[in-house]
């Protein structure tokens, strides 16, 4: 194994998650379009998806969601080394989201930040990165998100599932919540799916999204973690896999031996799409919400391109006294939701071309 | 706006950063150098006070000829809001409808897009509120 070695002690010391509040329904998609919307809401498993208003964009729902991070913990974020941002939708192409995100939270100057970019996985490669630190003693605390305002051309099936959201977790060795015993990675060049510089929406290869990139990656890296931690799916309380619509997850999770009450609690995207970099952190987040002491997580991000990072995490005593109701758990805010007609979600996402 | 007087600004924007007389404990926002009920008595003790976020509104408008950076959002509702220190700041208010806002409502900051320059210049991010 190449990867995920020498990490101790290390996890999650507080973590946060934020969903703007609109909704569009599949049926009201499909309507415009001339498309079955039962059949593709069927055919996803995708019921509504998440909008963002005119005024959120990535650095807003990351600050957002680190804030609600910082509000549950007893935690100065002038001890927080490290920024990074994960996303395929940063507002700037130059310019750090991390830099507005730092600045907004209160963070000291004398930190390294940087933008991560890996399709849906970009959060987890932060997190990845963050352990590296927090264990190497370079820094004490390191501040992972993932977060998105994703695209999907119009008419595109992708445009029934992309939607937006972030999660945020501070990864650290004093306070852990939940420890990551260990993470490992799997990665490979295929085109599954992709966007070039300067193209205002993705591609993707159909089917080819499936088989070859979805289920190889993250059936191997989540195979491969459970074998070289010796445990099986009975030893999991909770187990999370990257969202890309609800079918994906579920059908992965069956064929790894995972029961439903397994993965139900941390799948999240039949109600508000998938939020690609932010998807399996916020489904993480929600399994934090409900776990307690000694339970035990499997959590699989996958991100298009393609790669899968992995974690076995075992929540500690600390969650006992981690002040939780100081943010909205992710039930709250899904269920915080206003829905919009068609009109109102191709102007919130900018999708009319407007006079300047 | 040009970039550096907009950037001069961003921790009162970001972290509604404004300051406190240390002499009669107003607490002034935008932050002010002197404080204008104690005047020379105050000089050297107005010190950083970073605001709490949640407040009450204070009194609101509905606005229906937006600004251009506020066009996709029309009506969109500006408040007074009273904060829990006592001053009073002017905001838009988000994640909430019109016919749902009423004065006494309890409202809290967030950070949102206030505008851009363009499809090329700088984003300008800053405090809203929203109920809550």
């Amino acid at each position: 194994m190449m990867f995920g070695h020498g990490e101790k002690d290390v996890g999650i010391v507080t973590y946060g998650a934020y969903i703007p509040r609109f909704r569009i329904l599949p049926e009201e998609i499909a309507r415009v379009w001339g498309e079955n919307g039962e059949a593709m809401k069927n055919g996803l498993m995708i019921f509504s998806k998440s909008v963002p208003y005119p005024d959120e964009d990535v650095i807003t729902i990351s600050v957002e969601a680190a804030r609600n991070a910082l509000a549950r913990a007893d935690l100065d974020p002038e001890e927080i080394g490290a920024v990074y941002v994960g996303s395929e939708s940063h507002p700037y192409a130059v310019k750090p989201s991390g830099t507005i995100v730092a600045e907004a939270i209160g963070a000291s100057h004398f930190i390294t930040v940087a933008d991560y970019e890996f399709a849906c996985k970009a959060g987890t490669a932060a997190m990845q990165t963050s352990m590296g630190l927090v264990s190497s003693g370079m820094a004490k605390y390191s501040l992972a998100i993932g977060a998105d305002t994703s695209q999907g051309a119009p008419g595109d099936a992708l445009e029934y599932s992309a939607s937006a959201g972030g999660a945020a977790f501070i990864i650290g060795k004093e306070g852990v919540i939940a420890r990551i015993n260990r993470t490992l990675s799997f990665t490979s060049d295929t085109p599954d799916f992709w966007r070039r510089e300067g193209q205002p929406y993705p591609s993707h290869g159909g089917r080819f999204t499936g088989e070859p990139a979805y289920f190889r990656h993250v059936a191997t890296c989540a195979g491969e973690l459970m074998k070289v931690q010796g445990t099986q799916p009975s030893d999991y309380d909770f187990a999370v896999f990257h969202q890309p619509n609800g079918k994906f997850p579920t059908r992965v999770a069956q064929q790894l031996g995972f029961e439903k009450k397994q993965y139900e609690t941390g799948l999240t995207t039949p109600y508000i799409g998938n939020t690609y970099s932010a998807s399996m952190m916020i489904g993480l987040s929600a399994i934090l919400d409900v776990a307690k002491p000694g339970q035990k997580v499997l959590g699989v991000a996958f991100g298009s391109g393609a790669g899968s990072d992995a974690f076995d995490i075992t929540i500690t005593d600390e969650m006992e006294n981690y002040n939780k109701a100081a943010a909205p758990t992710v039930k709250s805010l899904v269920e915080r939701s206003e829905l919009l007609d068609y009109g109102r979600y191709a102007k919130f996402k900018g999708k009319i071309v407007m006079k300047e | 706006m040009a970039n550096p007087r907009y950037w001069r600004e961003n921790p009162s924007r970001y972290n509604l950063i404004g300051k406190r007389c240390e002499n009669c404990g107003t607490v002034h926002f935008p932050p002010r150098e002197i404080c204008p009920k104690c005047r020379r008595k105050s000089i050297g003790k107005m010190k950083s006070h970073k605001l709490s976020g949640r407040g009450k509104v204070y009194s609101f408008t509905i606005v229906h000829e937006p600004m251009p950076d506020f066009s996709l959002m029309k009506p969109y509702i500006m408040a007074m809001v009273e904060m829990e220190e006592g001053v009073r700041l002017t905001g838009q208010i988000v994640d909430c409808e019109p016919a749902r806002l009423s004065i006494g409502m309890e409202v809290e900051a967030t950070l949102r897009k206030l505008g851009q320059e363009g499809s090329s210049g700088i984003i300008r991010y800053g405090y809203k509120f929203r109920p809550r």
